[in-house]
């Protein structure tokens, strides 16, 4: 049976047509992965820690929350460049710049936190803010003065002095209702700065970030990244390593397997006995240990894989080859003098590539899943985003506790259905090639 | 007799080859858990440390001139390295003496861990951890078998029914490991619902009756189980219903139903009779595979069991618990192929051994 064969034998059972089209899914998600966020940017973004994420909201929900009426606020950033601004000279080289950043919070939730970013610039003499809160109903908090020496990110939320004026964390005091203090007012507020520059050219501009409870459509971590990054990135290496490991161990042992019994005798009984060495030899430990001891590294787990995968054959290969190997065309072949290694790769294992591919394809999501268990065990790639290390991030930053189930759900989900199609088309490529279940 | 001596003999060159297999993996686990031998030279410089910061230490040392001090130090740690057995070379000295207590089931003490108890013998802390796997993988794997076998029979004889193809089409569900499902039960009956608990293995406190101690536990045993169960019931009967139905097609059966006998009759005597050794086999290795417990799975439960204490092993790089664990289970395996060599002859006709004739 041909490979068109094959498909339209397919197209027949419909759990093959899903899997099909989960499988191609996931091949569209890996090539716009890796087009859209190149190798390097993407090591760069999940990697470089807290820094490149600083304007995100921490552990944020994904937006589609609010479509089931989650009504958690999302964030909103205002910069003085767009705001309202009243320049004033007070002499003596002195100005006065009045910027108002005002927004409208329409959400009965508090914000997560409050930051301003500022960026002054002078020679000498820095610029100083005079900053006050404005709330819908009319109320003016004054915030304090502060003095910019460089660029600074002010959190609000985690200024302790600020704390103990307003009594509450500032992100719930400067928005709660006053009739009602459990939640936030909603409408029109204002930050306003008063920037008072002391030279000619200085200058200060700054931004406001009410950080939300929601982002983009895969939420955030505890370190404030996209997700999405990590859930993108986690299909081609996941894609990637499955297909290699499965594809590199099959064929070693395929080939091994039809090697030794074709030669049968001393090489038979050694590759016998690697087989059963590799049965004994717990594979789990190893490949944790040398996670532990040698690399994390996804590329160094999968040559620990393959090399696993060198130790012998497959006893159930082993029999099928020493029933094919007394078919007549093999006698043919013995007949008109091919040599040994023309008769294994040409006859003997082209024969039972159909056998070997049910198995591969239904390995595959094996491997995938072997290596989110690692990464579940701490031993995840150090670099590359994987579904299984956000898994591990999230269950170790205790997720399942804090009711983030996003974090844990999502890439648990894509790992379960990238599993379930390439299960579902190995089940039924096995119905299809097997002719001994074929035919009940 | 002359069939005795054979059968003896074949079983002997096989319990050899066996157990020089056996050998060569505790051999590599060896050097795998001790890097190549560089946990050694992590060793010997904890050591030399150790050794300066004693001497430099002594006030009655002080004095000495630096070549005096030098050879002090080169003693003492001579002495403490000796002590250590780190005076050996790894390869070969060191690994064999290694490979030689494996074998001799002789595991010493660990390096770090200890017992509850507070010992550090590694057989201690073994025993210790054995009993928690066996009661949770006991319980879960005897309960996927026998569910699976028995509702795989009543399958194959229903075959192409709604429930045998509904089956069928859920056997894919299977592929995620346990732990996968583990976290999915957590989140829904631990953190959603809150009716069970997130893990471990009885509640802190302990309850003081026997009976409360038993509930308290069989209450932590629940997620785990169930995920178990959920992970590998359909493959389980996927492939048993394959195998039942591969054998229902017989000659021997179709002969069997000509002759009137009831269904019950002809699953137990022409269906399971000549499956027996296969079930065998598979029940014998999930068996073993107790021994390992399931790492992942008893590590997002945090059950004390043996695969958690494996994996704790490893973090600590606690070689002598990691070699002891795999030690065992390689015996293990092995002891089983061996004795189901001999559950083959004595199950199954058709199998005798190298060239017995029947006349």
């Amino acid at each position: 049976m041909g490979f068109k064969g094959v498909l339209a034998e397919l197209r027949y059972h419909p759990s093959a047509v899903i899997g099909l089209v989960i499988i191609s899914l996931l091949l569209v998600m890996s090539i716009y992965a890796v087009i859209k966020i190149p190798y390097s940017e993407a090591v760069r973004l999940w990697r470089a820690g807290e820094v490149v994420w600083l304007e995100n909201p921490r552990n944020a929900a994904p937006k589609w929350y609010n479509w089931f009426g989650a009504g958690l606020p999302e964030t909103i950033k205002i910069e003085t460049s767009r705001a309202e601004k009243a320049e004033e000279a007070l002499g003596e080289g002195t100005r006065r710049v009045t910027y108002r950043l005002s927004f409208d919070f329409l959400y009965k939730r508090f914000p997560q936190e409050l930051a301003i970013f500022f960026t002054p610039t002078y020679s000498k003499t820095p610029p100083q803010v005079v900053l006050s809160w404005r709330t819908p109903d009319g109320r003016e908090i004054p915030l304090g003065t502060r003095t910019l020496r460089g660029e600074e990110r002010y959190v609000l939320s985690g200024d302790s002095n600020l704390l103990r004026r307003l009594g509450r964390a500032p992100e719930e005091s400067l928005f709660a209702d006053p009739a009602n203090p459990a939640q936030a007012l909603r409408g029109r507020y204002e930050l306003v700065l008063e920037v008072y520059t002391f030279e000619p050219g200085a200058d200060l501009s700054a931004k406001l970030i009410v950080y939300g409870r929601v982002y983009g459509w895969a939420g955030t971590d505890h370190l404030r990244r996209d997700l999405s990054i990590g859930l993108l990135w986690g299909a081609p290496v996941a894609v990637a390593f499955g297909f290699t490991a499965a594809v590199g161990i099959a064929l070693i042992q395929f080939i091994l397997s039809g090697i030794g019994t074709w030669f049968g005798g001393v090489m038979d009984i050694f590759i016998d006995r690697l087989t059963e060495l590799r049965m004994i030899l717990p594979l789990l430990p190893i490949l944790i240990l040398v996670g532990m001891l040698w690399s994390r590294s996804i590329w160094v787990i999968l040559a620990t894989l393959l090399m696993f995968g060198c130790l012998g054959g497959q006893k159930n290969y082993r029999a099928m080859f020493l029933q094919a190997r007394e078919a007549p065309y093999i006698e043919a072949a013995k007949a008109y003098g091919a040599g040994n290694f023309r008769i294994v790769f040409r006859y003997l294992l082209p024969r039972l590539i159909p056998v070997l591919i049910p198995g591969f394809v239904l390995a595959i999501p094996d491997y995938v899943f072997l290596e989110a268990s690692l990464a579940v065990l701490g031993i995840g790639d150090p670099i590359l985003p994987t579904w299984g290390k956000i898994i591990n991030d999230a269950y170790s930053m205790g997720a399942q506790f804090k009711g983030l189930y996003y974090w844990l759900l999502e890439p648990a989900g894509l790992l379960m259905i990238t599993g379930l199609g390439f299960a579902m088309i190995g089940f039924t490529l096995d119905r299809i090639f097997n002719p001994r279940l074929r035919s009940l | 007799m002359e069939n005795l001596k054979r059968l003896f003999s074949y079983f002997f060159v096989r319990g050899l080859l066996l157990f020089l297999t056996v050998v060569v993996a505790i051999y590599l686990i060896i050097i795998i858990a001790n890097m190549g031998g560089y946990m050694d030279k992590i060793k010997e410089s904890e050591i030399m440390e150790q050794v300066y910061n004693t001497v430099r230490g002594n006030p009655a040392l002080q004095r000495l001139s630096p070549s005096e001090l030098k050879a002090i130090l080169d003693k003492q740690i001579e002495i403490a390295k000796r002590q250590a057995g780190l005076d050996k070379p790894f390869f070969p000295w060191r690994s064999l003496e290694y490979l030689a207590r494996g074998i001799t089931l002789n595991f010493g003490r660990a390096e770090q861990m200890t017992s509850d108890s507070g010992s550090n013998q590694v057989r201690l802390i073994l025993v210790e951890r054995l009993p928690h796997t066996l009661l949770l993988w006991g319980v879960a794997d005897l309960l996927v078998f026998f569910v699976s076998v028995f509702l795989a029979l009543a399958l194959s004889r229903r075959y192409g029914s709604l429930v045998d193809r509904l089956s069928v089409a859920l056997a894919p569900v299977s592929t995620p490991p346990i732990w996968f499902y583990g976290i999915l039960l957590i989140l829904l009956f631990a953190s959603a619902l809150r009716v069970l608990p997130y893990g471990g293995f009885v509640d802190a406190p302990p309850p003081p009756t026997t009976l409360g101690y038993a509930l308290s536990v069989a209450k932590h045993m629940v997620l785990p189980v169930l995920s178990v169960f959920i992970a590998l019931i359909f493959s389980s009967l996927y492939s048993w219903r394959t195998f039942f139905l591969i054998y229902s097609s017989e000659d021997y059966v179709e002969m069997a139903k000509a002759k009137g006998l009831s269904s019950r009759a002809i699953e137990r005597r022409y269906i399971l009779r000549p499956t027996l050794p296969p079930i065998v086999t598979s029940f014998s290795m999930m068996m073993i595979s107790l021994w390992m417990g399931g790492i992942v799975t008893e590590t997002v439960f945090a059950w004390p069991g043996l695969g958690r204490l494996l994996y704790d092993a490893i973090q600590h790089v606690d070689t002598p618990v990691i070699v002891g664990s795999n030690v065992i289970y390689g015996y293990l395996l092995a002891i089983t192929v061996l004795l189901l060599d001999f559950a083959y002859a004595a199950l199954d006709p058709r199998v005798r051994l190298g060239g017995t004739r029947r006349s």
